[in-house]
């Protein structure tokens, strides 16, 4: 039923629906299935998104590299001990997308969204949405569904694995479906969630994926930190009004281009960014010995 | 670019970390050797190929073959203890670094040692978000994503073979999905690799592999089924 964002737009337009509603009736068409299963499929989702991202906090997980490890129950200390820069929101929506990418470097059970190296974003995103304004469960499920749509239309119409394009395509995919989650979550129209999606989109274009030792620990886990402020940041400027100047379709299209000129160095090989630093090897080579 | 069909591709799968091709298509790869085995696994060697050898460790892809080999899904939580399981299930199993020749870099070439010393020889790759690609099984080339049952025959190469069975499976009120046949002119032998949107039973295989053309068949069942481990 779509396969751009202006398929979303205007289906919105025709019946009535939003994006939420647009995914699941796209979802019952293609997969002979029911609003029931659905919404079913989507709270076991939410079981495990809620479970990893606090599964990090109290305590520190051992991941498989060991490069990594404490970062959420760090900030989580800062924050109760009162002390906060960035205020309450952004530190919890931190110290979530921490805890999942924490607990999946150490083989705790995460959902892929889109993928494992992003999978922190969505759901602190949308559980610290959810927090801050007292909203209920369905909202969230109804949440998970318009940032699936998104996710959808840029793996049709780019990709969303780092192998492919980098990780804007991965971290900045995952920031740009929370992003059009939120909007929706708080009033939204599509044409908003879009403009939320362009935006975090544009704003780490480029981004290369670069793991140190080829591991999900460096730098990703501080990527889903970045990448849930820049869901937030990008849906707060939409929900104030404020347009993508280049609509999400081009967005996309551009982020395609631009993953496809990435040199391979670039594309989760492990060989370029900080993962060929002095230090980046050392790690590989650390590793390589276990 | 591609095509996802469900929006559950686009959030999911749930999985056990750190990564979705290394960790969760690995698991994958192993079910799928799994049911080429028919269940019946005393030893097994896999040479692991290209990124799977380079992190295997850093991505827990041992334990997730071996997880698969057990019959787990990339979900299951006992993922992180598969390689002791696996030894209490009396498998031997050993894990080894090769240059396979293959242009795909998350690639491994499973090969499985059944009780009466027969063996299973799979080579597969890791395609990214969990999806994996079986393109050989004992030298014939496939393509299978463990999506449907799939049925393999290796028969000597005799008119009225192919509609032998597809007759039968039609009798059986089986459809077929997909469907390609391949030959050796030098071994007179052929082979089929039938896709069935249905369940086949053991019995089904039995009649095919009683067909007096037959060398052999192997069946292999969707891996998203849950299997008590």
């Amino acid at each position: 039923m779509y396969r751009k964002g202006l398929d979303l737009i205007r289906l919105s337009k025709e019946k009535g629906w939003p994006i939420w509603k647009i995914a699941v009736e796209t979802e019952i068409i293609d997969n002979d299935t029911t609003e029931e299963e659905i919404f079913s499929k989507m709270q076991e989702v939410v079981k495990v998104m809620e479970n990893s991202s606090k599964a990090s906090v109290e305590k520190k997980n051992i991941t498989l590299g060991g490069i990594i490890g404490g970062e959420a129950n760090k900030l989580n200390q800062r924050l109760k001990e009162g002390e906060t820069l960035c205020g309450d929101t952004i530190n919890k929506a931190m110290i979530r997308a921490f805890s999942t990418s924490e607990y999946n470097a150490s083989m705790g059970k995460i959902c892929a969204a889109p993928t494992a190296g992003a999978s922190g974003i969505i759901p602190a995103a949308l559980l610290t949405v959810k927090e801050k304004y007292e909203l209920d469960d369905i909202t969230l499920e109804r949440g998970l569904l318009t940032a699936s749509a998104v996710g959808k239309i840029i793996s049709t119409n780019a990709t969303v694995a780092g192998a492919e394009g980098g990780c804007q395509a991965e971290c900045g995919s995952a920031a740009a479906m929370a992003s059009a989650a939120i909007v929706e979550m708080l009033g939204g129209t599509p044409e908003m969630s879009l403009n939320a999606s362009a935006i975090a989109l544009k704003n780490i274009m480029g981004l290369i994926c670069d793991p140190v030792a080829g591991l999900v620990e460096s730098p990703c886990s501080k990527r889903n930190s970045s990448g849930v402020v820049n869901a937030m940041t990008s849906a707060e400027l939409a929900l104030a009004g404020i347009e993508s100047v280049i609509p999400f379709d081009e967005v996309v299209e551009a982020m395609k281009k631009v993953g496809d000129d990435m040199h391979s160095d670039f594309k989760e090989t492990a060989r370029g960014g900080i993962a060929g630093t002095p230090t980046g090897i050392k790690f590989k080579e650390k590793i390589k010995n276990i | 670019m591609k095509d996802v069909k469900s929006i559950f591709d686009v959030i999911g799968p749930i999985m056990i970390g750190p990564s979705s091709s290394h960790t969760a298509g690995a698991a994958r790869l192993g079910k799928i050797a799994r049911y080429a085995a028919h269940r019946d696994i005393k030893k097994v060697t896999v040479y692991l190929h290209g990124s799977f050898a380079e992190t295997a460790e850093g991505h827990g892809t041992k334990k997730a073959i071996a997880a698969g080999l057990l019959g787990m899904e990339p979900y299951d939580e006992r993922l992180r203890n598969s390689l002791e399981l696996i030894k209490k299930n009396n498998i031997e199993v050993e894990f080894i670094k090769k240059d396979l020749q293959v242009s795909h870099p998350n690639t491994a070439k499973i090969i499985i040692e059944r009780k009466d010393g027969s063996k299973i020889n799979l080579l597969g790759s890791s395609l990214g978000g969990g999806a994996v690609m079986v393109s050989n099984i004992n030298g014939f080339d496939v393509e299978i994503n463990g999506e449907y049952y799939t049925i393999i025959t290796k028969h000597t190469d005799v008119k009225g073979t192919i509609s032998d069975v597809t007759t039968l499976l039609a009798k059986e009120n089986i459809n077929i999905a997909n469907m390609k046949v391949i030959r050796d002119r030098n071994k007179k032998q052929a082979s089929m690799i039938i896709e069935t949107d249905q369940v086949v039973e053991e019995e089904v295989i039995n009649k095919i592999k009683a067909m007096q053309n037959m060398i052999d068949v192997v069946i292999i069942r969707p891996i998203k089924e849950n299997e008590d481990v």
